[in-house]
Order: C-alpha cells, then structure tokens, then sequence
C-alpha cells in the first residue's frame, strides 16, 4: 500500500514539475504578454495542484493535507487576480472600446499618468 | 546525499549569476525585479541551512517588503533614469568605486576563511538556559533574552525611519494623508483580493507570531504579513491610509518600543538589570513585549511604503484620476 502511494506521489509530483517546465518555456517562448499569462497561471494552477496532490499522501493528516490544500488554493487566488491585473494593465485600448463605443476616451490604463504612482 | 549536493549546488550559482545581473543591469525596475528573485533564492539557502526563522525573515521583509520598497522608488525614479545614464561620471571614480567594491568582498572572504575551526559559539550556552525564558524557539529566546537590547535598538530604528519618509513631505501636505498608496482602479479584480485574502492573512501573520515562542516565527514575519494585509486594503482603494496627524495611530507606532522600554526599566528594580526579566514572569512579559511590537512594527511598515503625506486635495485627484 504505501509503496502504491509512493508511486502516486513520484508520479504526480513528476507530472506537476512538467507543467512548470511548460509554463517556464512558454513564458520565455510565447510572443505578447497574454499568452505568456496564460502560460505562468497554467503552470501556478495545475503544476502546483498537481505537486501538492502528490504530496498529500506524504504529509500528516490532518493538518498537513489542510496546510498543503491552503497553500494551493491561496496560489490559486493570488495567481488568478495577478493575471487579471496584469491582463488590465496590458490590453490595448481598442478592446475597451469595441465593447463600448459610445464610451468616451477615459484614461488608458497603460498610459504613462495612470501607471505613475505619485 | 549527492542530489542534495546538486540541487544546493545549483542554487549557489543561481543567487551568483543573479547577483550579478542585478549589478549589471541598466534599468532600475529590472534590477528591482531581480533583487526579489534574489531574496526568494536566499530564503532557499536560508532554508537549506536549516535557518528557517532567517529564512522567513528574508522572504518577509528582505525580498517582500524591500522589493515593494524599491520597486516604488524605480517607477518614481524612471522619468529621470535616460538623463542619469547620459551623464557618465568620470574614469577615476569609477576605478575608485571599483576597487572599493573590491576591496570590500576581499574583506567579507578573508573574514569567512579565517574563522577559526571550530567557530567560536555561545549556542551551546543559550541552549543550556532556554528554559529559564520559557520559550522553545533559541532564536526568539536569544532575541528577546540575551540579545535584548539590540532588538529593542531595531524595533525603535523603525520609527526613526519613518519620521525620515514623512519629512519628505511637503509643507502643504503636512496632517494630510499619505500619498504612495492611492487607489487602484474600481472594477478590477484587485479589491475582491484585497477582501478575500485579510481573514487569511491576518490569521497567519498572528500565528506567526505566537507560534514564533516556540517554532520558527516572530515578530517581525508577523508583522510584515499583517502589514501586507493592511497594504493590499489600502491599495485596492477599500480603506484610506490614516492622516499622519492621527494621534491613535501615533501612540499605536510608539506602543511596542514604549512597553519594552517600560518592562526593560522595571527589570533595573524586579530583577537588577535594565530588560532582565524575573525569572518567574519571563514568558509572560516577553509575550506582552511581542504583541505590542508586533502592533508597532506593522503600523511602520504598511506606513513606511504608504509613503510622506500629500494634501488632501491632490490625494483626492490621484484617487479619482485612478477610478
């Protein structure tokens, strides 16, 4: 049983450093913001997920799956409005205003006094 | 064994070539990013010492906090950096500034090389009095006990620095609000996170610090997530920093150095030496010490990266100009 186990864990955690692996070349390969993105929140989503099922059977129950399981919804909830602010600050201003074309011309997220902190 | 060696290996070369890449780079927001993946790295090492409450510390306040801190100072600096680079200074500083640099790392090597063998160590001693403290973390005993008056000295530097920020300030902004931190804009997903994620936060960064008597934690890791909390709310437009005049939140920046002096003094009678604790109320009064400089350290640093006041009316503007 616990050389079954030891499998999933070897099998899961292998799988997870995978999708990391393919985050990280997407990141440094894909061409536009987005999609890099779109790379990095695949890799935090189900690269970590995956490294943390692996580990749950190696941890002390309860409190250790409790403890993985937080960590990864946390990273699921600071990747996901990360890439939502990154995404805002990033897109061109053409799609704001294909979607509201009577919108007047409001500050572009990007431009440089809305970007300034001071 | 040998795969541990690799990967410890490989982490040494990572923080090396960062380290230089940081020194080398042009833009100052490319080295800032490159100075929080170097503190993430050091957390790494620090933990692959088995330094974990180090370890913490530089992720929380080294790489974190002062990551914030300089990332700030960049995107403020950017306008001026073009004309900063045309203005090369002279070959002699340069040769000067080097060798300095130089002469400095041969220094920290000829330090680290010639430690004796075995290194010269009281840890044996503070382990053989940890229990007259009533705590189980060596590091918190060795700060709170042994080392007490060079924490009390960093808990105290803190506010000094933030007298420093804010007398940035200019004359009109005095007793107004402070200005680094103005809201992001509505709509984004920003203040769901920064609704979501205090509950969570606040609860670590209190365990942190209560589990910091007897397990790697403390003070200062607490207070750095408590303050992050209080950041990303500011940050996120749900609350306004407080104005600078605020007297509540003045007493609450003094509070933690105030009762440490207080209970420091009162050793001088209960226990003759200034912060010597009677042995029987030790654990007790260290605890008091924590939590008021755990109050202290959060309110300066959420207000160190709040930044000097602005007036108030040009606050307004910023917010507005961001929704």
């Amino acid at each position: 049983m616990s050389l079954a186990l030891d499998l999933f864990t070897i099998v899961a955690v292998t799988l997870g450093a995978i999708f990391f692996l393919a985050g990280t070349v997407g990141l440094l390969r894909f061409p536009d913001t987005l999609t890099r993105l779109h790379a990095l929140t695949k890799a935090d989503n189900l690269g970590l997920g995956l490294v943390v099922l692996g580990l749950l059977p190696q941890a002390t129950a309860p409190f250790g799956w409790i403890g993985l399981i937080a960590v990864w919804l946390l990273a699921l909830l600071s990747g996901a409005t990360v890439g939502q602010l990154l995404a805002e600050a990033v897109r061109p201003p053409e799609w704001d205003q294909a979607r509201t074309p009577d919108a007047s011309p409001v500050g572009h997220p990007n431009a440089p006094e809305a970007s300034s902190h001071d | 064994m040998t795969s541990a060696l690799v990967v410890d290996a490989a982490l040494v070369l990572l923080v090396l070539g960062l380290a230089l890449w940081i020194t080398a780079a042009r833009a100052a927001y490319g080295a800032a990013v490159g100075f929080v993946a170097y503190g993430l790295l050091l957390t790494l090492i620090w933990v692959r010492l088995a330094a974990v409450d180090v370890a913490m510390t530089e992720a929380a306040l080294g790489s974190g906090l002062t990551g914030l801190l300089l990332l700030g100072a960049a995107a403020r600096l950017a306008p001026y950096e073009a004309a900063e680079h045309q203005r090369r200074p002279g070959l002699g500083l340069r040769v000067l500034v080097g060798v300095l640099c130089a002469a400095i790392a041969a220094g920290l090597a000829a330090v680290v090389l010639l430690l004796p063998d075995p290194a010269p160590s009281q840890a044996l001693a503070v382990a053989a009095h940890l229990p007259a403290t009533g705590l189980g973390n060596p590091v918190t005993g060795v700060l709170m006990a042994y080392r007490a008056v060079d924490t009390l000295l960093e808990s105290v530097v803190l506010v000094p620095a933030l007298i420093g920020v804010w007398s940035l300030s200019t004359e009109m902004g005095w007793g107004g609000r402070p200005g680094f931190l103005t809201p992001w804009r509505s709509g984004s997903a920003l203040p769901l996170l920064a609704r979501v994620l205090p509950p969570f936060g606040i609860l670590v960064g209190i365990h942190l610090v209560w589990a910091g008597a007897d397990d790697p934690g403390g003070k200062f890791q607490g207070a750095a997530v408590l303050a992050a909390m209080w950041i990303l709310v500011m940050v996120a437009g749900l609350r306004e920093p407080p104005r600078v005049s605020d007297r509540l939140m003045r007493f609450l920046l003094v509070v933690g150095p105030l009762c440490f002096i207080g209970i420091g003094a009162a050793g001088i009678r209960l226990a003759g030496a200034f912060l010597a604790y009677p042995e029987a109320y030790a654990k007790p009064l260290i605890i008091a010490i924590e939590v008021g400089l755990t109050i202290s350290v959060t309110a300066v640093l959420g207000l160190l990266l709040a930044g000097p006041p602005v007036p108030e009316p040009q606050y307004q503007r910023q917010s507005r100009r961001r929704s």
